[in-house]
């Protein structure tokens, strides 16, 4: 029963924690791309890497937090009118084989011992370096995970009920927003949607309180981070319900069903597109700069394979969905975990050791992305009908 | 150059587990020096130059608080040094101890030991009098390019293969990378592990990846195609396959490199070039084998039906070809030729790791992309305009970081100016 209390423990520490809404926020940048207006975007590491520098690199430097958020925007504005402008008038493999080389281009750039005055070369930026202008924001108390009455890791000494309460409360989310989402119709409305929305804050900080999840007490990856890294999660999956159900939407929808028939109409396609990348490509350096506050700027940490997990967390979602990259993202770091801890537990050394558990829950991951793009393409929440584009 | 910065690097991660594990008590260098947490820390390396260690060298090693200390390289290169304090040490070669052919323009290096309770590797630059590293810039731009050439040629082996199966069927295959490190992982196995000759070991590599493709096709991709799954998702399968088998990699052999053979190459020299006798052979093999994929490209039955396919797959299938037996053959004949590049590119540059593929991928890409899409002779171009620009920028000014940038940096501004690529078609890219 401990065994599964701590797999189950490390499982919903990991759902919960602030990277998971960074890489959350990507998905949604990513969903934008590949999702509605059907661009195969491989570089998104690539944007939040930028992103990441662009903040950090300026506080480092002395400039104030705004103009460092300005710094990371402005860098993955840039380098999506660069990878946009010789290739979205191509067919979409184009973009796909220039959006991974870009990326990896800026990991080799930052990982060059001639910057390491700006990028820190291989061994990143610390932390320590540019996060202390956003800690100081914290109106949380010094504490950071506590909020004032409330202490979240030590409800009632995590006793047996608070734990099962967490745990129902925590069904009962997934499986609402499951349902209303696949229904339909959650979205007829403002008011629907805010009370989803709504539905979902309160539950996660509900179980924010009432799961004794052993967190590491530092200043870092406590209440508050994980207070601004949900929010935006929320915020950016309002904005881009706002997004796409507005005129531009359908024309971001209709460019993947049918580019020439939304030229026949007298659309700019190139620009669209173009303006598609860019908005996604700002998510994800959003997403990067959030990813980089609880941890430090490490260039080799944001590579393909990052882009790649974004990509398996859209399609367990439901590319083209508005809570498919939220559902995703946290139930492909909590399932990758629990199948870590699962196979540490119950394999025996001999057959498997602590390092290989942890490349096995890799392989099962390929083989989940594998099996998922054949057999349920639309993933959780998508249509089907959706994705039948080719790019 | 590759393979002097992966004999570096192993150096570098090397030296600490070495000086760790070497006990051997006849030398007393080779005595082991653990470091202990908060009283003492290690600086420990292994002399050698691209050839061979370098015993019985004499080296001083001073620093913070008067520090000084004599030691002589064991008989594998190895020496170590314990020290009491952190800072600044400077580790100077005596060069009258040095060999009469071996010879060093760096006797001194400072190696900074941050905290105490760890092992601090340091390398010492030194080379044989015969490798010259005053040669001219014109000698190194030589050389650089017989390496370039190298490389180009190992590229195109397994980018002929991808070309290939993105004319014949259109698919952009990741996973294509992890067939090249499959070559190399099994050449360890079989020729390392299994103790086969060279020979008998490539060739049943080759023939173990030729299944490969073949298994593949027949499990996976042919009935994908069936189902009539669409391009996108199919290159999406392919991006989970290369994790997949990535990680499968590292779950097997660690993350460490492995060799292919154990021990070091031998140099040959023609003047102002410097190469090992496994590259030459290499070369040949890849041209020999190039040569004959093109051969049976333009002049076979088989060959022409593949062309057929790739130009468009549903006239060749009306007339008579029979596209699946087609696809089924470019997947074998493309991932034997892709084993094939993994083993001598772990021959050449001296062994493999679970990522080498993933590093290589990108440079496939650019070459085929730079060659044209689905054009197996501009694939062929593509990789050897790659292969030199990966090694010739740094000759010309270009920072070594920067290398591999080049040439995905040539790729998007070739695809500004003329997205179809070199051999390709304009019709095709819209």
């Amino acid at each position: 029963m401990d065994t599964i209390q701590l797999i189950l423990n490390g499982m919903m520490r990991e759902a919960l924690s602030p990277q998971t809404a960074a890489v959350a926020i990507a998905v949604i940048g990513l969903n934008i791309h590949f999702g509605f207006t059907g661009l195969l975007n491989m570089g998104q590491s690539g944007f939040m890497l930028l992103g990441a520098y662009g903040f950090a690199i300026s506080i480092w430097h002395d400039l104030p937090m705004v103009v460092g958020l300005l710094f990371g925007f402005g860098a993955a504005l840039i380098f999506a009118l660069i990878l946009g402008a010789p290739t979205l008038k191509l067919r979409g493999d184009y973009l796909a084989i220039v959006t991974i080389s870009a990326a990896e281009i800026i990991r080799y750039v930052g990982r060059s011992a001639l910057l390491t005055d700006f990028t820190g070369s291989a061994q990143g930026i610390p932390g320590s370096q540019y996060r202390s202008s956003f800690t100081g924001l914290s109106f949380f108390g010094s504490g950071s995970f506590t909020l004032i009455p409330f202490n979240y890791t030590d409800v009632a000494d995590g006793a047996a009920w608070v734990r099962v309460l967490g745990w129902a409360i925590a069904i009962a989310i997934v499986v609402v927003l499951v349902l209303r989402l696949r229904r339909g119709g959650a979205f007829n409305g403002i008011a629907q949607a805010a009370l989803m929305g709504l539905l979902l804050v309160a539950g996660v900080f509900l179980l924010f309180f009432l799961f004794p999840v052993p967190n590491q007490r530092t200043g870092v990856n406590g209440w508050w981070v994980r207070f601004v890294a949900w929010g935006l999660v929320l915020l950016c999956t309002f904005v881009v319900y706002l997004l796409v159900r507005s005129p531009w939407g359908r024309l971001l929808r209709g460019i993947r069903e049918d580019e020439d028939a939304i030229r026949s109409l007298g659309k700019n396609v190139f620009s669209i597109k173009m303006q598609a990348l860019i908005i996604g490509g700002l998510f994800g350096a959003l997403g990067g700069i959030v990813y980089v506050l609880p941890a430090s700027v490490q260039p080799d940490s944001m590579g393909r394979s990052l882009t790649f997990f974004c990509y398996t967390a859209l399609l367990i979602g439901g590319a083209a969905t508005i809570f498919g990259p939220v559902l995703g993202a946290v139930i492909f770091f909590a399932a990758r975990i629990g199948i870590k801890y699962t196979a540490a537990a119950y394999v025996p050394d001999s057959i498997m050791n602590n390092q290989q558990t942890e490349q096995f829950s890799y392989i099962v991951v390929g083989v989940a992305l594998m099996l998922i793009v054949i057999f349920r393409p639309q993933g959780i929440l998508g249509n089907k009908r959706e994705l039948r584009f080719n790019v | 150059m590759v393979r002097g910065v992966a004999g570096l690097v192993l150096a570098l991660l090397l030296t600490p587990l070495i000086a760790l594990i070497s006990s051997g008590a006849a030398n007393a260098v080779d005595t082991l020096c653990l470091a202990e947490a908060d009283k003492t820390a290690c600086i420990a390396g292994t002399l050698r130059t691209e050839a061979d260690v370098v015993p019985d060298v004499t080296l001083t090693i001073t620093g913070p608080g008067g520090f000084s200390e004599e030691v002589t390289t064991g008989e594998t290169g190895k020496w170590n040094v314990q020290v009491t304090e952190p800072g600044a040490y400077v580790v100077k070669i005596d060069e009258d101890s040095l060999p009469d052919d071996v010879v060093t323009d760096h006797p001194e290096v400072t190696i900074n030991v941050g905290r105490l309770g760890a092992t601090q590797a340091a390398t010492l630059d030194v080379r044989t009098g015969s490798y010259s590293a005053e040669s001219s810039k014109f000698d190194e731009l030589v050389q650089s390019t017989v390496n370039g050439l190298r490389l180009g040629l190992l590229l195109a082996l397994a980018s002929v293969g991808l070309s290939l199966i993105y004319g014949t069927t259109g698919l952009s295959n990741f996973a294509h990378a992890e067939q090249v490190t499959l070559g190399g992982i099994l050449g360890y196995y079989l020729i390392n592990r299994g103790g086969l000759s060279l020979i008998v070991g490539g060739i049943l590599v080759v023939v173990i990846c030729a299944f490969t493709g073949w298994f593949q096709d027949r499990v996976l991709w042919q009935p994908l195609r069936r189902r009539g799954l669409g391009l996108t998702q199919l290159m999406i399968v392919t991006i989970g396959l290369s994790l997949a088998l990535q990680y499968c990699y590292q779950y097997f052999v660690g993350a460490r490199t492995v060799r292919v053979v154990q021990d070091n190459p031998e140099v040959s020299t023609f003047g102002p070039i410097t190469i090992t006798n496994q590259s030459i052979v290499a070369m040949a093999i890849s041209v020999v084998v190039l040569a004959a994929v093109g051969y049976a490209l333009l002049r076979t039955r088989i060959g022409r039906a593949t062309r057929a396919v790739s130009d468009n797959p549903a006239l060749a299938a009306a007339s008579g070809i029979d596209t699946d037996k087609v696809i089924r053959l470019v997947w074998t004949v493309a991932m034997a030729l892709a084993g094939l590049s993994g083993l001598l590119y772990a021959l050449v540059t001296n062994g493999i790791k679970w990522d080498t593929g993933l590093q290589i991928l990108l440079l496939l890409f650019a070459a085929v992309t730079l060659g044209g899409l689905g054009t197996a002779f501009g694939a062929l171009l593509g990789a050897l305009i790659i292969g030199l620009v990966v090694e010739i920028s740094p000759v010309l000014g270009m920072p070594g970081d920067f290398k591999y940038a080049t040439a995905l940096l040539i790729l998007i501004l070739l695809l500004l100016v003329r997205p179809q690529g070199l051999l390709g078609k304009p019709q095709r890219v819209g």
